[in-house]
């Protein structure tokens, strides 16, 4: 995108907040977590070709990490850190967490690394269950702390208006999702453009030649693993906050497990794997979709019994990982390259 | 002691259907190269027209059409989506069998609503009772099953020209196909293999006695257990799925019995990280080296 074009866009994404209602705010912000997940999955598969189905995983230790380290709760184990602090802390932790995996990780590449990396998410669903007094247990949960920065809260507490609109507990963490996600944003193309992405790519495309021009394999690859491990913890603080709970799955299906992780290389890939922009755009697909479907159900009147919003927008990504391999292995990306191209 | 070796035939049982699935699994990646990600979605399939067929046909009949259909549908898989985009290389390829897979689950599991049928209804629940030790009658006929397929598929491998033509075309696919090896054709038996094999293996897997559980999102997670028997084995080794098939039942059968149930399922997946760390080409499988 041109310079110019990230004016009008970043002033709509601010206005926002100010025109829509919550469960539309509600809605955009689950495509934040998305696209912040997806960019550090599209880090890790596109840019450095190395497939992960980990990705459920280290949101559950991200959204863990930060319950624990801001909480306040008697029976539970809670630190009761300052919520920013917590935060830092959490996206610290998942990208140790990644680091921790670099044994494999960098003893297998590929598809291989694909295939081991679901252990994670199994391991994931045990420890989740286990560590009931980190995770609050499958029952109950455990709320997280509310996100405070510099002593301001992220919730309905206290009246800021704007504009003759009131901000509250929404507004304001839609805000902070968007600094989050343009965060992410900024760094992941500054990795991708200088040395560090380069030798990602070089990895990617041959991991001897890339040895041959002085480039540490396993070194890179444990780094692309910790920073795409960092943005699923980021993610998942994200989730915690939206959900306002932590609550560990009680199967692998849940919101930490094997769809998750599905969903998120879902996005990477429509997006065009390796593609930033892409990723976020993959975000909007698979995550936009099932809320978009979801506020609009009544209205279209074709869910009934089994048909909801989630299995339908399931057959789209679904259906469209399939189009993407076939006919544009550049996904999203590739597409808006060529209208660029059509149009200059 | 007599606990312990219930546990080793539950154990031998429950792994030969995962050695069942493994194989198929490894056929597939010998011939193409491709990990295939919809293996579980293929058991779920053949499942689900067991299920719809034994009410009208009887059991046995709805037992060839869902072994029958299920490597049909992996035939279509490969016919229809995999060999249109020849020259994209494995890892695309891959990743459109998880496209694959997330269709055909949602839409099976969708029919499937809240039932959660059990469909070996030949075998299921009838436990056998052998010298004071209960025994499952469907882990029995599970190895006799597993052992009679894997025999026939390793002397067709080793003796037919079919065997041959696949073996040529994993060692070198562009000599195979100068020798006049018919990649296509190679390519669509080793799915039509593949498939076949998860219909055989779901009708042990939704049954009261391997899961307890009958046909539903959870088959599928049990069916994910082939990849760290395939792994475990070797990718490219057909033996390597039947030893690695074998030691993930065990791995399961024991740490249900010694640790938890809950934790069982993490075990075989931890032991497959063991296995890639110390070997990371599995235990057959070949090691990959590069020449500078």
């Amino acid at each position: 995108m041109s310079k110019l074009l990230w004016i009008p866009v970043a002033v709509v994404l601010l206005a926002l907040p100010l025109y829509l209602d919550a469960s539309w705010l509600k809605a955009g912000q689950y495509m934040m977590i998305g696209a912040v997940g997806a960019i550090g999955l599209t880090l890790l598969s596109g840019q450095a070709g190395q497939l992960s189905l980990a990705h459920g995983f280290f949101l559950l230790v991200g959204a863990t990490s930060y319950s624990v380290l801001s909480g306040t709760d008697d029976d539970l184990v809670g630190l009761g850190l300052n919520p920013l602090l917590a935060l830092i802390g959490a996206v610290a932790i998942s990208a140790l967490a990644g680091v921790a995996f670099a044994p494999v990780a960098g003893r297998v590449r590929g598809i291989y690394l694909g295939v081991a990396s679901l252990a994670l998410v199994f391991l994931g669903l045990y420890l989740g269950q286990a560590a009931g007094s980190l995770t609050g247990g499958t029952s109950t949960g455990r709320a997280p702390a509310t996100f405070e920065l510099f002593g301001f809260s992220f919730s309905n507490e206290g009246t800021l208006i704007v504009a003759g609109v009131p901000l509250r507990g929404t507004e304001r963490l839609w805000y902070l999702f968007l600094i989050l996600l343009a965060l992410s944003y900024w760094l992941a193309k500054g990795a991708v453009g200088t040395r560090i992405g380069r030798s990602w790519r070089a990895v990617r495309d041959n991991e001897a030649a890339a040895t041959a021009m002085g480039v540490d394999v396993r070194r890179t690859k444990a780094g692309v693993f910790a920073v795409s491990s960092a943005y699923a913890g980021l993610a998942g603080v994200m989730i915690v906050l939206w959900f306002d709970i932590l609550k560990p799955d009680e199967n692998e299906f849940g919101t930490y497990g094997i769809n998750t992780s599905i969903a998120f290389l879902a996005m990477a890939i429509i997006g065009g794997l390796g593609s930033i922009p892409g990723a976020v755009a993959g975000a909007v697909v698979v995550y936009g979709l099932p809320q978009l479907l979801t506020l609009y159900s009544t209205d279209l009147g074709w869910f009934t019994g089994s048909v909801t919003p989630v299995l339908v927008s399931s057959f789209v990504y679904g259906a469209a990982i399939v189009l993407v391999v076939l006919f544009e292995p550049g996904g999203l990306a590739a597409i808006g390259r060529r209208i660029k191209e059509l149009r200059s | 002691m007599t606990t312990f070796l219930q546990l080793m035939l539950n154990g031998l049982g429950k792994g030969a259907v995962f050695a069942l699935l493994a194989l198929g699994f490894v056929v597939i990646f010998k011939a193409t190269e491709v990990v295939n990600f919809a293996h579980g979605s293929l058991v779920l399939f053949g499942g689900y027209l067991v299920l719809v067929t034994k009410d009208t046909v009887g059991w046995a009949a709805a037992a060839v059409i869902g072994i029958v259909s299920a490597g049909l549908l992996a035939l279509a898989v490969e016919r229809l989506l995999l060999a249109r985009s020849r020259h994209a290389d494995p890892f695309s390829l891959a990743l459109l069998t998880i496209g694959v897979d997330v269709i055909i689950t949602e839409e099976v599991v969708r029919r499937l609503g809240v039932s959660l049928p059990f469909i070996g209804d030949a075998w299921d629940a009838k436990p056998l009772q052998f010298a004071g030790v209960t025994l499952f009658r469907t882990h029995l006929v599970a190895l006799g099953v597993a052992a009679v397929l894997i025999t026939a598929f390793f002397l067709a491998f080793r003796y037919t020209t079919w065997g041959i033509a696949l073996r040529a075309q994993a060692e070198n696919p562009e000599a195979a196909a100068l020798v006049g090896i018919r990649r296509s054709r190679v390519t669509a038996s080793a799915w039509l293999i593949a498939g076949l094999l998860a219909g055989v293996a779901v009708l042990f897997i939704a049954t009261q006695d391997f899961s307890g559980a009958g046909l539903s999102r959870g088959t599928h997670s049990i069916a994910l257990a082939a990849f760290p028997a395939a792994i475990i084995g070797g990718l490219d080794s057909t033996a390597g799925a039947i030893v690695g098939g074998l030691a993930v039942g065990l791995v399961d059968a024991l740490s249900t019995e010694y640790i938890s149930f809950a934790f069982a399922k993490s075990a075989v997946f931890l032991v497959m990280l063991v296995v890639l760390v110390v070997r990371p080409a599995g235990l057959f499988g070949t090691r990959e080296t590069t020449r500078v």
